[in-house]
Protein backbone atom coordinates (compact mmCIF):
# COMPACT_ATOMS: atom_id res chain seq x y z
CA UNK A 1 0.00 0.00 0.00
CA UNK A 2 2.37 2.52 0.87
CA UNK A 3 4.47 2.40 -2.25
CA UNK A 4 1.30 3.26 -4.23
CA UNK A 5 0.79 6.16 -1.67
CA UNK A 6 4.50 7.10 -2.53
CA UNK A 7 3.61 6.76 -6.33
CA UNK A 8 0.88 8.68 -6.82
CA UNK A 9 1.94 11.32 -4.20
CA UNK A 10 5.08 11.87 -5.90
CA UNK A 11 3.83 11.65 -9.37
CA UNK A 12 1.08 14.33 -8.28
CA UNK A 13 4.15 16.51 -6.75
CA UNK A 14 6.03 16.36 -10.04
CA UNK A 15 2.82 17.09 -12.32
CA UNK A 16 1.76 20.07 -9.95
CA UNK A 17 5.91 21.30 -9.72
CA UNK A 18 5.62 21.55 -14.09
CA UNK A 19 2.45 22.66 -14.13
CA UNK A 20 3.82 25.61 -12.29
CA UNK A 21 6.02 26.46 -14.93
CA UNK A 22 4.27 25.54 -17.80
CA UNK A 23 0.82 26.94 -17.22
CA UNK A 24 0.89 30.49 -18.91
CA UNK A 25 -1.86 32.01 -16.38
CA UNK A 26 -0.15 32.65 -13.52
CA UNK A 27 -3.77 32.34 -11.35
CA UNK A 28 -3.51 28.28 -13.03
CA UNK A 29 0.06 28.64 -11.85
CA UNK A 30 -0.84 28.92 -8.34
CA UNK A 31 -3.85 26.64 -8.24
CA UNK A 32 -1.16 23.90 -9.25
CA UNK A 33 1.03 24.82 -6.67
CA UNK A 34 -2.18 24.01 -4.15
CA UNK A 35 -2.15 20.59 -5.58
CA UNK A 36 1.58 19.92 -5.38
CA UNK A 37 1.70 21.05 -1.77
CA UNK A 38 -1.18 19.07 -0.82
CA UNK A 39 0.79 16.04 -2.65
CA UNK A 40 3.98 16.63 -0.85
CA UNK A 41 1.89 16.67 2.14
CA UNK A 42 1.19 12.95 1.28
CA UNK A 43 4.61 12.09 1.11
CA UNK A 44 5.41 13.88 4.57
CA UNK A 45 2.68 11.94 6.29
CA UNK A 46 4.61 8.68 4.60
CA UNK A 47 7.76 9.62 6.27
CA UNK A 48 5.79 10.11 9.99
CA UNK A 49 5.64 13.47 9.57
CA UNK A 50 2.47 14.17 10.89
CA UNK A 51 2.56 17.52 12.54
CA UNK A 52 4.67 18.81 9.27
CA UNK A 53 2.32 17.42 6.89
CA UNK A 54 -0.65 19.54 8.56
CA UNK A 55 1.15 22.17 8.49
CA UNK A 56 1.89 22.12 5.23
CA UNK A 57 -1.39 21.83 4.50
CA UNK A 58 -3.10 24.63 6.48
CA UNK A 59 -0.32 27.06 6.64
CA UNK A 60 0.96 26.56 3.30
CA UNK A 61 -1.74 25.49 1.02
CA UNK A 62 -4.12 27.36 2.76
CA UNK A 63 -2.65 30.89 4.43
CA UNK A 64 0.21 31.40 1.92
CA UNK A 65 -1.67 30.54 -0.95
CA UNK A 66 -4.88 32.45 -0.46
CA UNK A 67 -2.19 35.68 -0.23
CA UNK A 68 -1.22 34.11 -3.81
CA UNK A 69 -4.56 34.68 -4.78
CA UNK A 70 -4.81 38.07 -3.54
CA UNK A 71 -1.65 39.39 -5.21
CA UNK A 72 -2.70 37.59 -8.47
CA UNK A 73 -6.35 38.74 -8.66
CA UNK A 74 -4.58 42.20 -8.35
CA UNK A 75 -2.20 42.57 -10.20
CA UNK A 76 -3.69 40.83 -12.82
CA UNK A 77 -2.94 37.46 -14.19
CA UNK A 78 -2.54 37.94 -17.63
CA UNK A 79 -0.37 35.61 -19.78
CA UNK A 80 3.32 36.88 -19.54
CA UNK A 81 5.05 38.56 -22.44
CA UNK A 82 7.71 35.97 -23.66
CA UNK A 83 10.34 37.77 -24.94
CA UNK A 84 13.24 36.36 -27.49
CA UNK A 85 15.70 39.08 -26.17
CA UNK A 86 17.03 35.94 -24.16
CA UNK A 87 18.08 33.35 -26.17
CA UNK A 88 20.64 32.13 -25.09
CA UNK A 89 19.24 31.90 -21.77
CA UNK A 90 16.42 29.79 -23.42
CA UNK A 91 19.30 27.31 -24.26
CA UNK A 92 21.74 27.64 -21.57
CA UNK A 93 18.89 26.68 -18.99
CA UNK A 94 18.00 23.27 -19.94
CA UNK A 95 21.80 22.31 -20.02
CA UNK A 96 22.03 23.80 -16.56
CA UNK A 97 19.33 22.64 -15.18
CA UNK A 98 20.43 18.93 -16.39
CA UNK A 99 23.63 19.38 -14.54
CA UNK A 100 22.10 20.39 -11.47
CA UNK A 101 19.97 17.73 -11.66
CA UNK A 102 22.83 15.39 -12.58
CA UNK A 103 24.59 16.73 -9.68
CA UNK A 104 22.04 17.00 -7.09
CA UNK A 105 21.36 13.10 -7.70
CA UNK A 106 24.86 12.11 -7.56
CA UNK A 107 25.21 14.27 -3.95
CA UNK A 108 22.42 12.35 -2.17
CA UNK A 109 21.96 9.16 -3.97
CA UNK A 110 25.45 8.54 -4.34
CA UNK A 111 26.70 10.21 -1.23
CA UNK A 112 27.57 6.44 0.35
CA UNK A 113 24.70 6.64 2.89
CA UNK A 114 24.27 3.25 4.01
CA UNK A 115 20.68 4.11 5.30
CA UNK A 116 19.64 5.70 2.24
CA UNK A 117 19.00 2.24 1.08
CA UNK A 118 16.60 1.48 3.87
CA UNK A 119 13.43 2.37 4.92
CA UNK A 120 15.07 4.92 7.72
CA UNK A 121 16.11 3.80 11.33
CA UNK A 122 13.64 2.48 13.93
CA UNK A 123 11.41 4.99 15.39
CA UNK A 124 8.74 5.36 17.95
CA UNK A 125 5.17 5.81 17.83
CA UNK A 126 5.40 9.13 19.04
CA UNK A 127 7.84 10.19 16.14
CA UNK A 128 6.94 13.52 14.51
CA UNK A 129 3.93 13.96 16.82
CA UNK A 130 2.90 17.21 17.88
CA UNK A 131 3.73 16.55 20.94
CA UNK A 132 7.25 15.79 20.17
CA UNK A 133 7.47 18.68 17.75
CA UNK A 134 6.83 20.86 20.43
CA UNK A 135 8.90 20.13 22.74
CA UNK A 136 11.55 19.81 20.64
CA UNK A 137 10.75 23.22 19.87
CA UNK A 138 10.61 24.89 23.29
CA UNK A 139 13.84 22.95 25.15
CA UNK A 140 16.19 21.95 22.29
CA UNK A 141 15.60 24.60 19.80
CA UNK A 142 14.01 27.48 21.91
CA UNK A 143 16.34 30.17 20.36
CA UNK A 144 15.41 29.02 16.35
CA UNK A 145 11.99 29.27 17.42
CA UNK A 146 12.46 32.95 19.08
CA UNK A 147 14.01 34.23 16.06
CA UNK A 148 11.42 32.68 13.99
CA UNK A 149 8.77 34.47 15.75
CA UNK A 150 10.79 37.72 15.63
CA UNK A 151 11.01 37.12 12.07
CA UNK A 152 7.84 36.54 11.27
CA UNK A 153 6.95 40.45 13.11
CA UNK A 154 9.58 42.06 11.09
CA UNK A 155 8.55 40.61 7.42
CA UNK A 156 4.40 41.81 8.22
CA UNK A 157 6.10 45.24 9.39
CA UNK A 158 7.92 45.23 6.48
CA UNK A 159 5.21 44.15 4.28
CA UNK A 160 2.53 46.39 5.64
CA UNK A 161 4.75 49.16 4.95
CA UNK A 162 5.77 48.24 1.59
CA UNK A 163 2.47 48.15 0.43
CA UNK A 164 1.18 50.43 2.13
CA UNK A 165 -0.50 53.31 -0.20
CA UNK A 166 1.70 56.37 0.34
CA UNK A 167 0.19 59.26 1.75
CA UNK A 168 0.78 61.45 -1.08
CA UNK A 169 -0.46 59.02 -3.64
CA UNK A 170 -3.58 60.35 -5.91
CA UNK A 171 -5.22 59.81 -8.95
CA UNK A 172 -5.30 62.75 -11.38
CA UNK A 173 -5.22 66.30 -9.12
CA UNK A 174 -7.69 65.33 -6.62
CA UNK A 175 -6.82 63.36 -3.77
CA UNK A 176 -7.15 59.40 -4.03
CA UNK A 177 -9.63 59.49 -0.97
CA UNK A 178 -11.73 62.24 -1.79
CA UNK A 179 -11.99 60.60 -5.29
CA UNK A 180 -13.15 57.51 -3.42
CA UNK A 181 -15.55 59.58 -1.52
CA UNK A 182 -17.53 60.91 -4.56
CA UNK A 183 -18.11 57.71 -6.19
CA UNK A 184 -21.69 56.23 -5.54
CA UNK A 185 -21.68 52.43 -5.14
CA UNK A 186 -22.75 50.45 -7.70
CA UNK A 187 -26.23 50.30 -9.04
CA UNK A 188 -28.64 46.91 -7.69
CA UNK A 189 -25.40 46.49 -5.36
CA UNK A 190 -27.53 45.45 -2.18
CA UNK A 191 -27.21 48.91 -0.14
CA UNK A 192 -29.55 49.75 2.52
CA UNK A 193 -30.85 52.56 1.12
CA UNK A 194 -31.33 50.73 -2.41
CA UNK A 195 -34.07 48.24 -0.05
CA UNK A 196 -35.45 51.73 1.38
CA UNK A 197 -36.32 52.66 -2.50
CA UNK A 198 -34.48 56.24 -2.42
CA UNK A 199 -31.80 54.93 -4.69
CA UNK A 200 -32.42 53.53 -8.45
CA UNK A 201 -31.97 50.18 -8.46
CA UNK A 202 -31.18 48.91 -11.97
CA UNK A 203 -31.19 51.89 -14.02
CA UNK A 204 -35.33 52.99 -12.67
CA UNK A 205 -36.55 53.76 -10.42
CA UNK A 206 -38.59 51.24 -7.91
CA UNK A 207 -41.75 53.19 -8.78
CA UNK A 208 -41.58 52.50 -11.96
CA UNK A 209 -43.24 49.08 -11.75
CA UNK B 1 9.45 2.78 0.40
CA UNK B 2 13.35 3.25 0.74
CA UNK B 3 14.97 7.17 1.29
CA UNK B 4 16.46 6.89 -1.76
CA UNK B 5 13.15 7.59 -3.93
CA UNK B 6 11.70 10.63 -1.68
CA UNK B 7 15.46 11.89 -2.59
CA UNK B 8 15.02 11.66 -6.45
CA UNK B 9 11.50 13.04 -5.86
CA UNK B 10 13.21 16.28 -4.01
CA UNK B 11 15.87 16.73 -6.61
CA UNK B 12 13.35 16.47 -9.52
CA UNK B 13 10.95 19.39 -7.63
CA UNK B 14 14.32 21.59 -6.76
CA UNK B 15 15.24 21.50 -10.61
CA UNK B 16 11.77 22.06 -11.86
CA UNK B 17 11.90 25.26 -9.74
CA UNK B 18 15.41 26.00 -11.15
CA UNK B 19 13.92 25.71 -14.30
CA UNK B 20 11.32 28.31 -13.55
CA UNK B 21 13.11 31.07 -11.64
CA UNK B 22 15.71 30.98 -14.49
CA UNK B 23 12.86 31.70 -17.06
CA UNK B 24 10.27 33.15 -16.17
CA UNK B 25 9.72 36.62 -16.45
CA UNK B 26 6.60 37.26 -14.37
CA UNK B 27 7.93 37.98 -10.78
CA UNK B 28 4.88 36.35 -9.11
CA UNK B 29 5.51 33.18 -10.81
CA UNK B 30 9.08 33.42 -9.92
CA UNK B 31 8.20 33.88 -6.30
CA UNK B 32 5.86 29.87 -7.33
CA UNK B 33 9.17 28.96 -8.19
CA UNK B 34 11.25 29.46 -5.52
CA UNK B 35 8.65 27.99 -3.58
CA UNK B 36 8.93 24.79 -5.41
CA UNK B 37 12.70 24.83 -4.44
CA UNK B 38 12.16 25.43 -0.68
CA UNK B 39 9.29 22.57 -0.57
CA UNK B 40 12.00 20.24 -2.68
CA UNK B 41 14.39 21.01 0.25
CA UNK B 42 12.16 20.38 2.80
CA UNK B 43 11.05 16.77 1.33
CA UNK B 44 14.77 16.36 1.76
CA UNK B 45 14.85 17.49 5.29
CA UNK B 46 11.89 15.54 6.45
CA UNK B 47 13.38 12.44 4.57
CA UNK B 48 16.70 12.71 6.30
CA UNK B 49 15.23 13.09 9.46
CA UNK B 50 13.21 9.88 8.96
CA UNK B 51 16.34 8.41 7.93
CA UNK B 52 17.95 9.35 10.61
CA UNK B 53 14.87 8.86 13.12
CA UNK B 54 15.69 12.28 14.47
CA UNK B 55 13.61 15.02 14.77
CA UNK B 56 15.72 17.41 14.10
CA UNK B 57 15.09 17.39 10.32
CA UNK B 58 11.98 18.64 10.72
CA UNK B 59 12.26 21.20 13.24
CA UNK B 60 14.26 22.65 10.18
CA UNK B 61 11.72 22.10 7.98
CA UNK B 62 10.10 24.50 10.31
CA UNK B 63 11.82 26.69 9.94
CA UNK B 64 12.56 26.77 6.68
CA UNK B 65 8.37 27.69 6.01
CA UNK B 66 8.65 30.21 8.78
CA UNK B 67 11.76 31.78 6.01
CA UNK B 68 9.13 30.65 3.40
CA UNK B 69 6.14 32.62 4.68
CA UNK B 70 8.64 35.86 5.84
CA UNK B 71 9.61 35.72 1.77
CA UNK B 72 6.61 35.55 0.27
CA UNK B 73 5.11 38.42 2.50
CA UNK B 74 7.90 40.98 1.53
CA UNK B 75 8.25 39.16 -2.03
CA UNK B 76 4.37 40.10 -2.76
CA UNK B 77 4.25 43.13 -1.12
CA UNK B 78 7.22 44.61 -3.16
CA UNK B 79 5.18 43.39 -6.48
CA UNK B 80 1.74 45.25 -4.96
CA UNK B 81 4.42 48.27 -4.52
CA UNK B 82 5.87 47.93 -8.21
CA UNK B 83 2.48 47.55 -9.24
CA UNK B 84 0.56 50.48 -7.61
CA UNK B 85 3.80 52.49 -9.12
CA UNK B 86 2.17 52.01 -12.77
CA UNK B 87 5.41 49.69 -13.59
CA UNK B 88 4.87 46.36 -15.19
CA UNK B 89 5.63 43.42 -13.15
CA UNK B 90 8.55 41.89 -15.25
CA UNK B 91 12.09 40.64 -13.93
CA UNK B 92 12.68 42.23 -17.31
CA UNK B 93 12.10 45.41 -17.37
CA UNK B 94 12.62 46.24 -13.92
CA UNK B 95 16.35 46.71 -14.86
CA UNK B 96 16.74 50.67 -13.05
CA UNK B 97 19.58 49.08 -10.44
CA UNK B 98 21.69 47.31 -13.36
CA UNK B 99 21.61 44.31 -11.49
Amino acid sequence: MTPLIFFIASIGAIAGAVGVIALRNPFYGVLSLVGHLLCLAALFLLLHAEFLAAAQVIVYAGGVMVLYVFVVAYVGGSGESLGASHGWLRILTPVFVGVLLLELMVATLGSGLKAIGTEGADIQASFGSPAEIGELLLTRFLFPFEVASLLLLVAAIGAVGLARRRSGFTVGDAPLDAAARSVSPPKGSGTMAEAAGDRPVFGGKVGDQ
Amino acid sequence: MNIGWYLAVSTIIFAIGAAGVLTKRNALVILLCLELMLNAANLALVAFSRMWGNGDGQIFAIIVMVVAACEVTVGLGLIVAIHRRGLVVDADELSELRG
